[in-house]
């Protein structure tokens, strides 16, 4: 029975991972007002170019680290087009996200079928013993602990910190930030940024940890359902992660019945994961007040500071 | 140099597209003085005091602080200088508590400390503040009292109200006012800008009055009359408002028996055992402290938030419990709402199109579900012209209009429909003197012809110029309603801070 459940939460982790990334990235950046459409976008991005890097290099960190960079540079195309230029949020984010899978497909298309040394677990139990307890705790990569530690860092950024303050006060009223006289531009720069940055180390786990090659289109909507998390967990950072692993789940869940061999299609359990997106969101948005709470008022709003 | 100004300004311009805002102001303010600001809406006065805070650059002119050229980029920067601001429309984040809000505008420091801070300010001044609630659940008046108590913290040399006595009561402002003095005492100057005549002759040393963005005149308030004072910053004279008739009050229009309601949020207030009628050609006061249940009796009546857990509320003689806004709107209420962008007009539509929204089941205005526009642009048209809303047209939108003006706008569409019942809240909030005396004017000849009529309002002066009886709100209870000749402003101050009803008489009675 172990033998079942152990490597089924291993790949739970896993599969939460890159959503984790993303959906942290995204919170903080609608935090602060901004509703970046793009993620799905930035995780190819990163995905690509981390996985180019790190057949460059031949290390997959360097290529993690590439691949979050190029996140940071996708998101500031973003960033200038409607925090300066302001342009319309919702119509840049998805051409963002339009332009990331095309860029990404064009670069990538010499690398396909490529192979490159994956990052790698911490430890691994001695094949003949099986799978252990232990491993549970201690058998992931290390990119799987930096999410977790990054998303609490965040929550304790969020709630605890001054600036972390300051960022919800610029999504809950930008004009009112402003007449304080906090940069709110550059505070919502800082903010698409980071999710930029957070989008592109999670494709970028995709090709490097998760399946460690690059296809065409391969994070398949995860930068959707990160932003769906970001709704599902009401704009809570501790709910992000709990909703990221429940989606994990539903992915790894899905996989094995598939293996298993169930009557049920595979087409129906692969819509399984975005199914429960859909049920979820529905859930959650009947809860009025507890969408005003936590929702940042100026989400997608256009700001202009009077001058 | 000990004879320069604590702050000079020369020659200020400021235009914004369409509008010419200040043209050459000079100013100065000097050390240990209250200074106001005077004007009608749409004077300028609001975009000089942006200018001072940093908010918005002059396109010419300097400012000059003890005696030494200014320049504040930002507020931050103003506030480093030793500038202090209380917003009309208040700089506040909905979603945070009061004290996150509090912290937001002052310089890094432990949380705990600011805490004892705050609450030591606070009472010094005797400004309440429930330090861990979420702003929107709060009232106007309370928000402003976050306002007040935020700048007051900074410690600064020149402190700017705009408006700040609009929601406080007349002990509440005597507070103020001692405070401000004390201040001002200490060496500060203080920028104030009021609509209230009187208070500025009590309060203030020295005025500056604009008009059309200029500066027209200076003066010694206390040297002047309110009349002589609105007179300069109208530029006419202004009539005086009509004395109170005697009339004969007639059938029910708006009846309300032993109204009780649950809250929607967490520190909200219930309302309990409400009774009231008021006779159509019958004027209605409900004074009190801000979040006492106003907004609660007003979304009650409106029928925003459902029927009431129990009693009744009838609109013209017709029991109107479990209708919905529309349809008591149809029975002959009207509603002004004190939130006037959100509540009482959408922001992002034009004045036209806000005039649209309460008249839509008008035949005039809509038929077969086709909406007649260039009626509904007379109608507008006419809101313009009798309110006198100063506009660039009634294609501005809504948002674009100064409160005060947004405030006329709305208060006009709905009296212009000659509803049976109408129910306003702070009809003339941020609304200047000879502007409020229209409104004041206009509310009375509707009573004339016959409509049963609520003012809830937080200044007192205006219910005791208004309103035939008065009743005062307070923790959710109303309080006896008694003709207004029969009770003086300290009588009704005292009211507005005990329980009316029954549970708190019984606990009263049984005390003593």
């Amino acid at each position: 029975m172990l033998d079942l459940i152990i490597p089924s939460m291993m790949t739970m982790m896993t599969a939460a991972t890159p959503l984790i990334f993303a959906a942290t990235g995204e919170l903080v950046c609608e935090k602060s007002g901004v509703l970046n459409l793009g993620v799905e976008g930035m995780m190819l991005v990163g995905a690509v170019f981390g996985f180019i890097g790190a057949t460059v290099t031949g290390d997959a960190y360097v290529g993690f680290l590439i691949g979050g960079f190029s996140g940071i540079m996708a998101s500031l195309i973003f960033a200038v087009l409607t925090l300066l230029l302001v342009s319309n949020q919702v119509a840049t984010g998805l051409a963002l996200t339009i332009f990331g899978t095309g860029l990404s497909a064009l670069v990538g298309a010499d690398y396909v079928g490529e192979t490159i040394d994956r990052i790698r677990p911490l430890y691994v139990p001695n094949a003949a013993d099986g799978p252990n307890v232990i491993q549970l705790f201690l058998g992931h990569d290390p990119v799987v602990y930096l999410g977790v530690l990054v998303l609490l860092a965040c929550a304790g950024f969020l709630s605890r910190s001054r600036w972390g303050m300051i960022l919800r006060a610029v999504g809950d009223s930008d004009v009112s930030a402003h007449a304080i006289g906090y940069p709110v531009i550059r505070i919502r720069f800082a903010a698409v940024a980071f999710g930029g940055l957070m989008a592109g180390l999670g494709g970028a786990y995709l090709s490097l940890a998760y399946t460690p090659l690059w296809a065409e289109n391969m994070s398949a909507g995860r930068g959707w359902i990160a932003l769906a998390l970001v709704v599902f967990a009401s704009w809570r950072p501790i709910r992000v992660l709990f909703g990221a692993v429940l989606f994990g789940g539903i992915t790894i869940v899905q996989l094995n019945a598939q293996a298993i061999g169930l009557g049920i299609p595979g087409a129906v359990m692969s819509m399984l994961p975005y199914l429960a997106t859909i049920v979820v969101l529905v859930l959650i948005s009947s809860n009025a007040t507890r969408i005003r709470l936590n929702a940042p008022a100026c989400l997608a709003q256009p700001f202009r500071p009077e001058r | 140099m000990p004879d320069s100004p604590l702050l000079q300004l020369k020659g200020i311009d400021k235009s914004f597209p369409g509008c010419r805002a200040n043209e050459g102001i000079d100013l100065d303010i000097q050390a240990g003085e209250i200074h106001a600001l005077l004007g009608e809406n749409g004077a300028g006065k609001s975009t000089l005091v942006k200018i001072i805070y940093g908010v918005l650059r002059p396109d010419h002119g300097d400012l000059w602080w003890q005696g030494k050229p200014l320049r504040v980029a930002s507020p931050a920067a103003a506030r480093r200088v030793g500038i202090g601001m209380v917003f009309q429309h208040f700089s506040l984040f909905d979603a945070m508590t009061v004290l996150e809000n509090i912290a937001l505008a002052l310089p890094a420091q432990d949380i705990g400390a600011l805490r004892d801070n705050i609450d030591a300010t606070a009472a010094s001044y005797g400004l309440a503040l429930d330090l861990d609630r979420d702003v929107y659940e709060l009232s106007m008046g309370e928000r402003q009292r976050i306002e007040i108590v935020r700048s007051l913290l900074q410690n600064p040399q020149l402190l700017i109200l705009d408006e700040p006595t609009s929601v406080l009561t007349p002990q509440e402002t005597d507070m103020l006012f001692t405070t401000l003095r004390a201040l001002a005492d200490e060496g500060r100057a203080v920028l104030y800008i009021s609509h209230k005549l009187e208070e500025v002759r009590r309060l203030c040393d020295r005025a500056t009055i604009l008009r059309d963005g200029r500066r027209v005149a200076d003066c010694i308030p206390a040297e002047e009359t309110a009349q002589s004072l609105a007179e300069k910053m109208i530029g006419r004279r202004i009539e005086q408002p009509i004395g109170k008739a005697p009339r004969q009050p007639g059938q029910p229009g708006l009846r309300v028996l032993e109204l009780r309601t649950g809250s929607d949020t967490p520190h909200g207030i219930s309302l309990s055992d409400m009774s009231f009628t008021i006779n159509e050609g019958e004027i209605l006061g409900i004074a009190g402290i801000a979040g006492n249940g106003q907004t609660e009796l007003m979304s009650a009546l409106t029928g925003e938030t459902g029927p009431p857990s129990s009693g009744s509320i009838e609109i013209m003689g017709a029991p109107a419990n479990q209708l919905g806004p529309i349809a008591r709107r149809k029975l002959g209420a009207a509603f002004v709402p004190e939130e006037r962008v959100g509540h009482a007009a959408v922001g992002d539509m034009t004045l036209v199109e806000n005039s649209f929204l309460t008249t839509l089941d008008d035949p005039a205005f809509c038929k077969h579900g086709v909406i007649k526009w260039p009626a509904v642009r007379a109608f507008s048209d006419q809101i313009t012209h009798d309110f006198d809303v100063r506009t660039t047209g009634v294609d501005a939108l809504a948002s674009s209009l100064s409160g005060g003006n947004l405030q006329k706008f709305i208060v006009g569409r709905e009296m212009l429909q000659s509803p049976g019942v109408l129910v306003v809240s702070q009809p003339t909030w941020g609304v200047d003197a000879g502007a409020a005396a229209d409104i004041h004017r206009a509310i009375r000849s509707l009573a004339e012809a016959g409509s049963a009529i609520l003012i809830i309002s937080q200044d007192l002066d205006e219910i005791l110029a208004l309103c035939d009886r008065v009743a005062v709100i307070s923790q959710g209870t109303l309080s006896r309603v008694q003709p207004i000749h029969d009770v003086t402003p300290e009588q009704i101050g005292l009211l507005m801070g005990i329980r009316h009803d029954s549970i708190a008489n019984e606990a009263s009675r049984a005390t003593t």
